[in-house]
């Protein structure tokens, strides 16, 4: 640190400035607030009606009712195994596709379409992708499965292809010239530079999945969310405050469980 | 294999035994779900005709319809993402506040700060969607609230960690001066943690899109509304018009937020 002039009073500058790019930003935020609210039509009225709602919906969630666990834990057990058969199933996939994306690894034929295929995966929302799933397949946990398949394919697969790109090739390039073959630069090379980076998507992926997987049944594909809505459809909010509460105990669960692998791979 | 020198190891034996209890563990979970999961597979093997099908009657995409209806709810849509983002910032910043370690030193509100995180984080924006319309009923106030409830979780917590990893040279200069607690806030923590701020807020935008483009199929608002009533319809072909509009829309906002954000950092 220099030593402090000694400052004098004749040109001191004010030290925080008035930032007109800031207060320029400020000004649009407010004009764009009231653009979106006489847009949308918001009012004060219908909010404040909707408070006094909010409190009677709380008064019919307390207590949670879990006196139907039977259900509650047959959803519990098809949301798990949506979520675990889907992260399974999308990590290998994406395993092949992310070493197919990296453009370090594949010439440039290779990895541009599969790009453009983890880009198309990744766009769309997991619950539109169920929409479509459920209409071909039909109803239950096939369509949740196939749907977080994707999902995870949209995330694990660019997320590992970047990780690729960024290795040192130094090593590749000394296994490569003891003459091994493709699959052994790959498995001897690549994999132990990518290894604990993959382990870390892979568990915010089974994270993921397994939050996604409560949900998707909203729209029929299967688990928790089946429950949940039907529940909801029946004005049944003590149940639906059961249901909450066991899916954030899962989540939990899921976060303690993807630390614990995360630590044993570290 | 006389040598202890040829006996290299890349791993002591605790660490493969706990790997390979993993592995262990991920096997047994997978065979058994696949052996309790209710899959039909003859529903399995049909799936790709039945996809085909499906595509095919979505495949003249009905552009006509995009004046009559999409575009207004598209445009609705997106006032769902920034609204919800920014109501979002008015319960994010104290909770992060509250959970930044080196702003607020108390065990008790980083636990509380914990508490409500993880819960917006749990449940999810079609969850949230279901209750807000429960209470407000169905409309555009149920998709914002939604979206901003789901989305504290997340900037609410990298927030707090970008706030901790500031340097407190400059919060200990002020201090020193007798700079108040909000000067402090605003001329020594607000700079440093700016552009991570915006860059996350930018981020946070990009999911709502995308969240807020299936929200109405609860019933709050956008273009999710517009998706539901076609596929209700069966109109097909209008499904997939709501579709494009949704990619383009989402591949473009991406778009924005990774230029921006390249010129922040």
């Amino acid at each position: 640190m220099a030593r402090l002039n000694p400052s004098t009073a004749i040109n001191r500058e004010n030290p925080f400035k008035r930032n007109w790019l800031s207060t320029s930003l400020w000004i649009l935020l407010g004009l764009y607030l009231v653009y979106s609210f006489n847009a949308m039509g918001l009012s004060w009225q219908r909010i404040s009606d909707g408070l006094g709602f909010a409190g009677k919906l709380l008064d019919k969630m307390f207590p949670p009712n879990f006196s139907r666990w039977e259900l509650l834990l047959n959803g519990l057990g098809e949301s798990l195994e949506i979520a675990i058969i889907s992260s399974i199933a999308g990590i290998i996939i994406s395993l092949f596709l992310g070493l197919f994306a990296a453009r370090n690894m594949m010439p440039g034929w290779v990895s541009t379409p599969t790009r453009t295929f983890i880009a198309i995966c990744r766009t769309f929302h997991p619950v539109i992708i169920a929409i479509l799933f459920v209409k071909s397949v039909g109803f239950g946990a096939l369509a949740g499965i196939l749907t977080l398949i994707v999902a995870s394919i949209g995330f694990i697969a660019k997320l590992f292809a970047e990780a690729i790109e960024e290795i040192s090739l130094k090593q590749v390039e000394a296994i490569r010239a003891t003459g091994a073959s493709f699959v052994s630069v790959i498995l001897f090379s690549v994999m132990p530079q990518v290894f604990s980076r993959f382990i870390g998507f892979s568990t915010y992926q089974l994270d993921s999945n397994l939050r996604n997987s409560t949900m998707v049944g909203i729209v029929g594909a299967g688990g928790l969310g089946g429950t949940l809505f039907s529940a909801f459809q029946r004005f049944d909010y003590d149940f639906v405050a059961a249901i909450l509460i066991t899916i954030i105990a899962l989540i939990m669960f899921g976060e303690l469980l993807s630390n614990i692998i995360r630590g044993v791979f570290r | 294999m006389n040598t202890t020198n040829y006996n290299y190891q890349r791993f002591t034996l605790r660490q493969k035994l706990s790997r390979y209890t993993v592995y262990l563990v991920i096997i047994i979970a997978l065979v058994q779900s696949i052996r309790t999961v209710e899959v039909i597979p003859e529903f399995f093997f049909d799936a790709p005709t039945q996809m085909a099908d499906l595509f095919s009657r979505m495949w003249p995409i009905d552009f006509d319809f995009y004046p009559i209806s999409v575009h207004g709810a598209m445009i609705e849509t997106l006032n769902i993402a920034t609204l919800g983002t920014l109501l979002t910032l008015v319960f994010a910043l104290p909770l992060a506040l509250m959970n930044a370690s080196n702003v607020v030193s108390s065990v008790w509100a980083h636990w509380i700060a914990r508490f409500f995180l993880v819960s917006s984080r749990s449940i999810n924006s079609l969850v949230w969607a279901l209750l807000f319309v429960a209470i407000f009923g169905p409309g555009v106030i149920a998709g914002v609230l939604a979206i901003a409830f789901r989305s504290v979780g997340f900037v609410g917590k990298l927030l707090g960690e970008a706030i901790e990893e500031i340097n407190m040279g400059s919060i200990e200069a002020l201090r020193a001066s007798g700079a108040s607690w909000m000067t402090v806030l605003l001329k020594g923590y607000w700079p440093q943690v700016m552009p991570a701020f915006f860059s996350l807020v930018l981020f946070r935008w990009d999911i709502n899109v995308r969240e807020s483009a299936v929200l109405g199929l609860v019933g709050a608002g956008g273009i999710g509304v517009v998706l539901n009533d076609s596929m209700n319809l069966f109109q097909w072909q209008r499904v997939s018009m709501s579709l494009l509009a949704i990619f383009v829309v989402v591949i473009l906002a991406e778009i924005i937020v990774v230029n921006i954000r390249k010129r922040l950092i």
